[in-house]
């Protein structure tokens, strides 16, 4: 029992993880939360399944179609739901326009594709147990993606260009930074980031519309946790949550289980609504 | 003595607002007219339709309050309402206890539904918008869940039974004309309730947070009061649900419903009744009459909302405002009236001064206010000048609550304000302007002003849920004093105008009439000037005169040194959050560091 709560909790967990980071790659691009993190992360299963098992390409055409999926859903959030309405974010009409957009993407998927779990499909065989691919892909996933964010930002002049608009958004247009396109490909970056959750995950969550609204609080959860924009912070409470909704769903059941992670997130949040590493933001009258 | 016993210029103000109300109210009574006559038409699949539409707004009309004039996030409405159904159809079922009368359930089921809507709404005190949309989210899918795993209670996925109401409500019609009646009064309550200070103060609280906090308003009692009505009209519409639907499942509790509810009202407009009325009338009905949009009506309804929310923030409600489309006369004078003053600011006997003792406050490594002394005597203009970032707006926040300071307090004669806590210095009759005006925008110049005597009024919510007269003697009184302010500031033929249609000096103006429905001890003056021609300038010294002679204090923050000079009884000077210099106009004109750095001369 241990090992399967600790293998599904860790493939849940990078999932989850994965879903915080996309949050946090719009927010430190645009101070914008969006309800599209799980919802295109929800795509990303279903998009595998359709390139692969329903379509029949091969596996190295159809990873790159729903990457590229992922980065044109990204932009298209970007120009209609987060561009009219940052000029004036004080009013925070960026949560009615992202949420509009992610019921959009939901309905669509489940008129036009299913409103049934579809199966995803078996990439890489390698054997039974830990060696099979809905464990370890999740994770491998997860993995990369760090490993390539923490290059992008430390060695990359683009990578630089991002923290720059993050750190302080006035100081980087006024140093003739391309404010609007680095934002763009933020997005695409985060859609980027979002499918390929949602395609390594797949196996365990299947191809299914209604995976985004479950995707977008879970994956939430551990930002919210972890403080806005920290990525450390997404994975390491991404995996945790994971861990620990896999031990309360095989020692206590699901019910539990949802309602524990519920009740933690409230207390913790009303005791420290800017998470628990954020810092306080001193208001200005 | 002639000047104030002079009748007022124009404006009585009882006229036009009467007139405004019927203006505003045929479209109810049309409704409610096709709503009494619509058995007449005996379409058993239309009475179905009307019936939800009914319950959608009973539930939307109370949420309205909690979204559209609170601006509250709240998406997972839906919860509510599958809590009330269930309440009311396990108790009238008797699958946990013996069975209850389902008056009785639905009584239980609204007390419940008030539990849980203070719950749900609990998070929205200390989260930002986001935060508090994503827990009504994860509460939506707890309870479903919950009702699915509860078996021996819901019946789980095979669901209970819904609540038949006894005679006469059990026929298709009769339990139409229960919903119908409840809708009604649904419609009457919240209208009452948008129509008076808590209506304003929740407005306020959406558009303008720090100049309701200036007022009085505490943030977090009323929209706790707010989320318990809510939450209780939504267990009754859940109960009604239940009722309508005959059984009840999770899967009739599905997220496209609390969709529906959130995007009737913001297609509606925010701040309005009708708007959202209009649109859960809209909503529930126009997928019934277009078969094949039925599987897309979820899709639609998100896609006007990125609409509405792109182009048409104001929603149907602005739509239908022909009012505020009139133009305005464009060249406008504002006339301040100096000799009402004495009706507006009662002139009361010995007065305290207000004193600074010995402030500190850094931000960071930079100290805004260093060990400041300041005392301001009731009845002087006492202008506060310096560069910029010398500290004059700290100062002004610490005495208005906003800043807590490090170091040393505030005194109002010789009791401490407390610190932290903007709400409270409304109590002490300390009331404030901002340097950019904090304007409610979508309400009437006249409601702006109103909201600064919140604190003023003495009935209940409920009182005015209900229009009791202690409701409608407030309104009055507010509506009078808030009148008398305009008039006393020279707005009062822009009474009735939307206030993000003034004009920039207008709505300084208006601030100040803000401030003195406070009848304020004290008035502190952030830049009123900045923006205000030469001939407004002068009539605004005329005006802040006037006001300190009256016995107010008066502290004015201020660049230009002109203004400062000629109608400053006392003056401090600021520089790197330190006194450069304190006296009067001419000590301080002849002080040597102040001629050199600001005065020019």
């Amino acid at each position: 029992m241990l090992e399967s709560i600790i293998s599904y909790g860790l493939a849940v967990g990078a999932v989850y993880a994965l879903i915080g980071i996309t949050y946090n790659v719009m927010f430190t691009a645009s101070r914008v939360f969006s309800f599209t993190a799980g919802m295109v992360g929800m795509l990303g299963g279903v998009l595998g399944a359709l390139f692969i098992n329903r379509l029949g390409l091969p596996v190295w055409v159809g990873f790159p179609l729903t990457l590229a999926a992922g980065a044109v859903i990204g932009v298209i959030t970007e120009i209609i739901t987060v561009r009219p309405v940052l000029k004036s974010i004080e009013q925070h009409l960026y949560v009615l326009s992202t949420l509009a957009f992610a019921l959009m993407i939901q309905q669509f998927t489940a008129i036009e594709w299913s409103t049934e779990s579809q199966p995803f499909p078996r990439l890489i065989d390698i054997g039974p147990g830990l060696l099979d691919q809905q464990f370890w892909l999740p994770v491998l996933a997860c993995g990369a993606v760090i490993v390539g964010l923490e290059l992008l930002y430390r060695h990359t002049l683009i990578g630089h260009a991002f923290l720059a608009i993050a750190e302080d958004n006035y100081a980087a247009r006024a140093l003739g930074l391309p404010e609007q396109s680095l934002r763009m490909m933020s997005y695409a970056l985060a859609g980027m980031i979002a499918v390929l959750a949602g395609f390594a995950g797949g196996e365990i969550l299947l191809a299914f519309f209604g995976n985004g609204p479950m995707l977008n609080f879970y994956g939430f959860v551990p930002v919210a946790l972890g403080g806005m924009g920290s990525n450390r912070g997404a994975v390491v409470g991404g995996i945790a949550l994971g861990l620990f909704q896999q031990a309360a769903n095989f020692l206590f059941g699901g019910i539990f289980a949802s309602v524990a992670v519920f009740v933690v997130f409230i207390i913790v949040l009303l005791a420290r609504p800017e998470g628990l590493a954020g810092a306080v933001a001193v208001r200005r009258v | 003595m002639d000047a104030t016993t002079r009748p007022l210029a124009r404006a009585r103000p009882l006229a036009p607002r009467w007139l405004g109300r019927m203006e505003a109210l045929w479209p109810f009574l049309l409704l409610g007219m096709a709503g009494l006559c619509l058995p007449l038409l005996d379409d058993s699949y239309l009475g179905v339709i009307a019936t939800r539409a009914c319950i959608y707004w009973v539930l939307v009309s109370a949420l309205n309050l909690v979204v559209g004039f609170a601006g509250q996030i709240a998406i997972g409405w839906v919860a509510l309402l599958t809590l009330g159904a269930y309440v009311t159809s396990v108790l009238t079922a008797g699958t946990a206890i013996p069975a209850l009368p389902p008056y009785l359930a639905l009584a239980i089921a609204a007390v419940s539904g008030a539990i849980f809507g203070v719950i749900v709404g609990l998070p929205a005190l200390r989260l930002r918008t986001f935060y508090f949309a994503m827990t009504t989210l994860g509460f939506a899918t707890i309870v479903t869940q919950v009702a699915l795993a509860w078996r021996g209670v819901t019946g789980g996925g095979i669901g209970v039974p819904g609540p038949v109401f006894p005679e006469p409500f059990d026929s298709r019609w009769g339990f139409y004309y229960f919903c119908f009646g409840i809708a009604a009064v649904c419609t009457w309550m919240t209208a009452n309730i948008a129509a008076s200070r808590f209506g304003r103060a929740l407005v306020a609280i959406r558009d303008a947070e720090v100049a309701a906090e200036a007022a009085g308003i505490s943030k977090p009692s009323l929209l706790m009061i707010v989320f318990l009505f809510s939450g209780a009209v939504a267990a009754v519409a859940g109960g009604l649900f239940a009722s309508l639907q005959t059984y009840i499942t999770p899967d009739a509790f599905t997220f496209d419903l609390s969709v529906l509810f959130f995007i009737a009202i913001l297609i509606g407009g925010r701040g309005s009744i009708l708007g959202p009325l209009l649109g859960t009338i809209l909503l529930t009905v126009l997928p019934e009459f277009a078969a094949p949009l039925v599987a897309w009506s979820t899709f639609l309804y998100a896609a006007l909302l990125l609409v509405i929310v792109l182009a048409m923030p104001g929603g149907i409600a602005e739509m239908l405002d022909f009012r505020n489309r009139r133009p305005l006369e464009q060249h406008r004078e504002i006339a301040p009236r100096t000799d009402v003053l004495p009706r507006v600011l009662a002139r009361s006997g010995e007065r305290a001064a207000l004193t600074l003792q010995g402030i500190s406050l850094s931000f960071g490594g930079v100290r805004a206010v260093d060990t400041l002394d300041l005392t301001i005597h009731p009845g002087e203009v006492h202008g506060l000048i310096g560069p910029n970032g010398s500290g004059k707006t700290t100062t002004l926040n610490v005495i208005s609550g906003y800043y807590a300071p490090q170091s040393g307090q505030v005194l109002l004669g010789a009791e401490a304000l407390p610190q932290r806590a903007p709400q409270r210095r409304a109590g002490h009759r300390i009331a404030r302007t901002f340097q950019t005006p904090r304007l409610i925008g979508g309400a009437s110049v006249l409601e702006n002003v109103m909201i600064g005597g919140t604190i003023a009024g003495r009935g209940s919510f409920v009182e005015s849920l209900l229009s009791l007269p202690r409701h409608r003697r407030d309104e009055a009184a507010l509506n009078e004093a808030a009148m008398l302010a305009l008039t006393t500031v020279g707005l009062e033929q822009l009474a009735s105008v939307r206030a993000d249609r003034l004009q920039h000096s207008e709505l300084r103006f208006m601030e100040i009439a803000r401030a003195l429905m406070l009848s304020p001890t004290f008035l502190l003056l952030d830049e009123p000037a900045a923006g205000l021609s030469a001939e407004e300038i002068r009539r605004l010294g005329a005006l802040i005169v006037a006001i300190s002679r009256q016995g107010t204090g008066v502290l004015l923050v201020e660049h230009h040194a002109d203004l400062i000079f000629d109608i400053c009884d006392r003056i401090t000077v600021l520089n790197l959050g330190k006194v450069l210099a304190a006296g009067t106009p001419a000590e301080v004109r002849s002080h040597r560091e102040v001629v050199n750095a600001y005065l020019g001369a």
